[in-house]
């Protein structure tokens, strides 16, 4: 689905059906230097299981156009807005990674267009390598390779996709390659420098975590820092799965997203 | 600086698309020699059927065994998906399809195998998709050949049977500067000698049955999607980009975005066409990607050792493979091909067609059959069986000649295989 926001056009991905504004609005927002397809597993299933979802990509990622924002406040502020757009009330706010944080910062400065927060691959902060930082501001290939490496556990780097024939660390990778030139490196600055502070404890919507027990990227020990801000929070364990959860464990996370968001 | 800590080419022979049967604890991959997959329930059922969930339904489409090979291909290739098929020609036929439709064109290399060339020559035409062929050394001949109706750029990678190496990099380049895909067939090489994704290919297929399997016991095919094309930059290629009836209005672009031709190929290619892999097949090419790594280095030592012997042997009037100071793309192979450029060579026999003949009848240890890449030594006469559907200037433009005689250099001692051709080409001039 595409629509035009702020004069410039937005791609959202809805599962292969037309938004029924009758159902819960869900919002999915990806991590850095992705885009709607790391949500390709979740997204049709739950546009026939009773929501409308909208897998974005955001600007200057995947189909959408628009400059790069620079900042993870930035990036909520443009997703608020894009909220208030599509004019379906608040919406369930399903983040991965980057997309964790933007979430976070809606949730706690725009509670008006939050009903719900879903968070994978979430820490309150997220320092970067700095080899991968580098490699990204130079747009080298070494960024979406180490990216790829880091974010899938174990199990995934050798096979358990349950889509017959694809392969998880080529098909993440493939999708890093794909961002235009210097948008990795805009992302994970924009995650490097970001402080989430006591943001937790501003958030009053009902909130549930996932984590990945292989998650190199954001580890247990980060994620488990960031709920402990929470007033109440619902923490899910996937044991031997990565950052890559949505892919990794597409099922699992179906199942639990399901639950979550009702 | 730091390194992705990747699991390396060897390892993925062996292991990936695997994890021990999770019911057995089988090590080896089973045979799944099953039609149909029980649904849990008639949610479930429906959820597989409607793209909602990943999962098998009936093994035309998926099978579990299969599936561990595409998944292990497209690990070797580094592509994001595969699709495995009956034959490396329904492998041609599923890409085209799923990418093409009648008013298409194609522009492909005229040194191609027999059969692909049939298909795009003669069999698609029926169809509304047409060909035109070129040099594939020409640079300037692809970029003219293509049309506002081009929607792919087809060649192989070690062309056949003159072995020409394609300049992949280069046609890469041609085809994205129109937006188009470079398609490659990279039987002849196999991911061990060449990756053409990293190289700027976009779309990859085998005649798995060849070189992967190596053993010669077992057909098969794969497509394998690099994930790297723009589908949706264009209007080209709206199987893709726009809405599908087939699944109530899918975009597989919007969905599945890089991976999209990997899920329609399956998802409408299988199901439609169904030019489906045995998994009985699929267990048998496994067996022989395992040892691709080992078995294709000696391939690649054995096919010196007798490209060595040709050149001394005066019965040979030429040898034509890249590792030959005088193949025209030597040096391209010393650049593209580092391990090697395989172990199919063709060589001009003193006698012309009779001689040829008599060269044939009398190998004892290669075997005389319409195949390649097999861990027996092979060999033929393509202007008498498998280009002989071909016209004769059509023969011509593809550079067989009556003298040529194909050669797939086995993994037999080196010095029997050897011993087999001097005794063979002593005969080939006793007339």
């Amino acid at each position: 689905m595409e629509l035009t926001f702020q004069e410039v056009k937005v791609n959202l991905a809805t599962g292969g059906v037309k938004i029924d504004e009758s159902q819960p609005a869900v919002l999915l927002v990806h991590g850095a230097g992705m885009d709607r397809t790391v949500w390709s597993q979740q997204t049709r299933y739950l546009a026939h299981h009773g929501f409308s979802p909208m897998a974005v990509d955001l600007p200057g990622h995947g189909e959408s156009a628009g400059e790069l924002l620079s900042t993870i406040p930035e990036m909520a502020d443009w997703v608020s807005g894009l909220i208030r757009e599509l004019d379906m009330g608040p919406v369930r706010l399903v983040g991965h990674s980057m997309g964790s944080l933007i979430s976070l910062e809606v949730a706690a400065r725009h509670p008006d267009v939050t009903e719900r927060l879903i968070l994978m691959g979430a820490a309150a902060a997220m320092p970067v390598h700095p080899d991968l930082l580098g490699a990204a501001e130079r747009n080298e290939i070494l960024a979406p390779q180490l990216m790829t490496a880091w974010a899938h556990g174990a199990r995934a780097h050798v096979a358990g996709n349950p889509t017959p024939g694809l392969w998880m660390r080529s098909g993440c990778q493939a999708l890093l390659e794909r961002a235009a030139d210097g948008v990795i490196y805009n992302d994970l600055a924009a995650c490097n420098s970001y402080e989430a502070g006591d943001i937790a404890g501003q958030i009053d919507c009902p909130i549930t975590v996932m984590v990945g027990s292989e998650d190199k990227m954001t580890p247990p020990k980060a994620t488990a820092q960031l709920v402990a801000g929470f007033h109440e929070v619902d923490l899910l364990h996937l044991e031997g799965i990565g950052h890559m959860m949505m892919i990794e464990a597409p099922d699992q996370i179906r199942e639990m997203m399901l639950s979550a968001l009702q | 600086m730091v390194e992705p800590d990747y699991l390396k080419f060897d390892t993925l022979s062996l292991h990936a698309g695997q994890e021990p049967d999770p019911t057995t604890g089988s090590r080896g991959v089973p045979i799944y020699q099953t039609t149909s997959y029980s649904f849990v329930d008639t949610e479930q059922a429906a959820g597989l059927f409607n793209l909602e969930q990943p999962g098998h339904i009936y093994s035309r489409i998926s099978n579990p065994t299969v599936a561990v090979l595409e998944e292990r291909l497209a690990a070797l290739e580094g592509g994001v998906g595969a699709v495995c098929t009956a034959s490396g020609m329904a492998a041609f036929h599923l890409a085209c399809a799923t990418i093409m439709s009648a008013g298409n064109h194609v522009v492909a290399s005229r040194n191609i195998y027999g059969g692909s060339h049939n298909m795009l020559n003669l069999t698609m035409p029926r169809f509304g998709i047409t060909t035109t062929f070129v040099d594939p050394r020409d640079h300037d001949a692809w970029r003219s050949a293509i049309t506002p109706d081009t929607r792919v750029l087809f060649a192989e990678t070690l062309g056949n049977p003159g072995i020409e190496v394609l300049d992949v990099p280069a046609v890469a380049e041609i085809a994205h500067e129109h937006g188009l895909p470079l398609m490659l067939d990279a039987t002849f090489t196999t991911p061990y000698l060449m990756r053409p994704i990293e190289l700027g290919a976009d779309i990859v297929m085998h005649s798995v049955t060849k070189f992967l399997g190596g053993h010669g016991i077992a057909l098969g095919g794969v497509v394998i999607d690099g994930g790297r094309f723009d589908w949706a930059g264009s209007d080209k290629f709206p199987t893709l980009s726009e809405p599908y009836d087939g699944y109530h209005g899918i975009s597989f672009v919007e969905e599945y975005g890089h991976q999209a031709l990997s899920m329609r190929a399956r998802a409408e290619g299988l199901r439609d066409f169904g030019a489906a892999m045995s998994p009985a097949n699929a267990f048998h090419l496994l067996q022989g990607v395992e040892t691709l790594p080992l078995r294709m280095q000696r391939h690649v030592e054995n096919t010196t050792t007798v490209i060595e012997f040709l050149e001394a042997n005066d019965a040979v009037s030429w040898v034509s493979h890249p590792s030959v100071r005088s193949h025209p793309d030597h040096e391209l192979a010393k650049k593209l091909l580092p391990k090697g450029a395989g172990a199919i060579l063709s060589f001009g026999i003193t006698g012309g067609r009779e001689a040829g003949r008599r060269f044939i009848e009398n190998v004892q240890l290669a075997s005389h059959v319409a195949n390649v890449g097999d861990a027996k030594t092979l060999v033929i006469h393509p202007a008498s069986t498998t280009h002989q559907q071909l016209s004769a200037e059509d023969l011509t433009a593809a550079g067989v000649g009556e003298d040529l005689i194909r050669l797939s250099v086995g993994l037999e001692d080196p010095e029997d295989i050897v011993t087999d051709l001097a005794r063979a080409l002593r005969a080939s001039q006793k007339g």
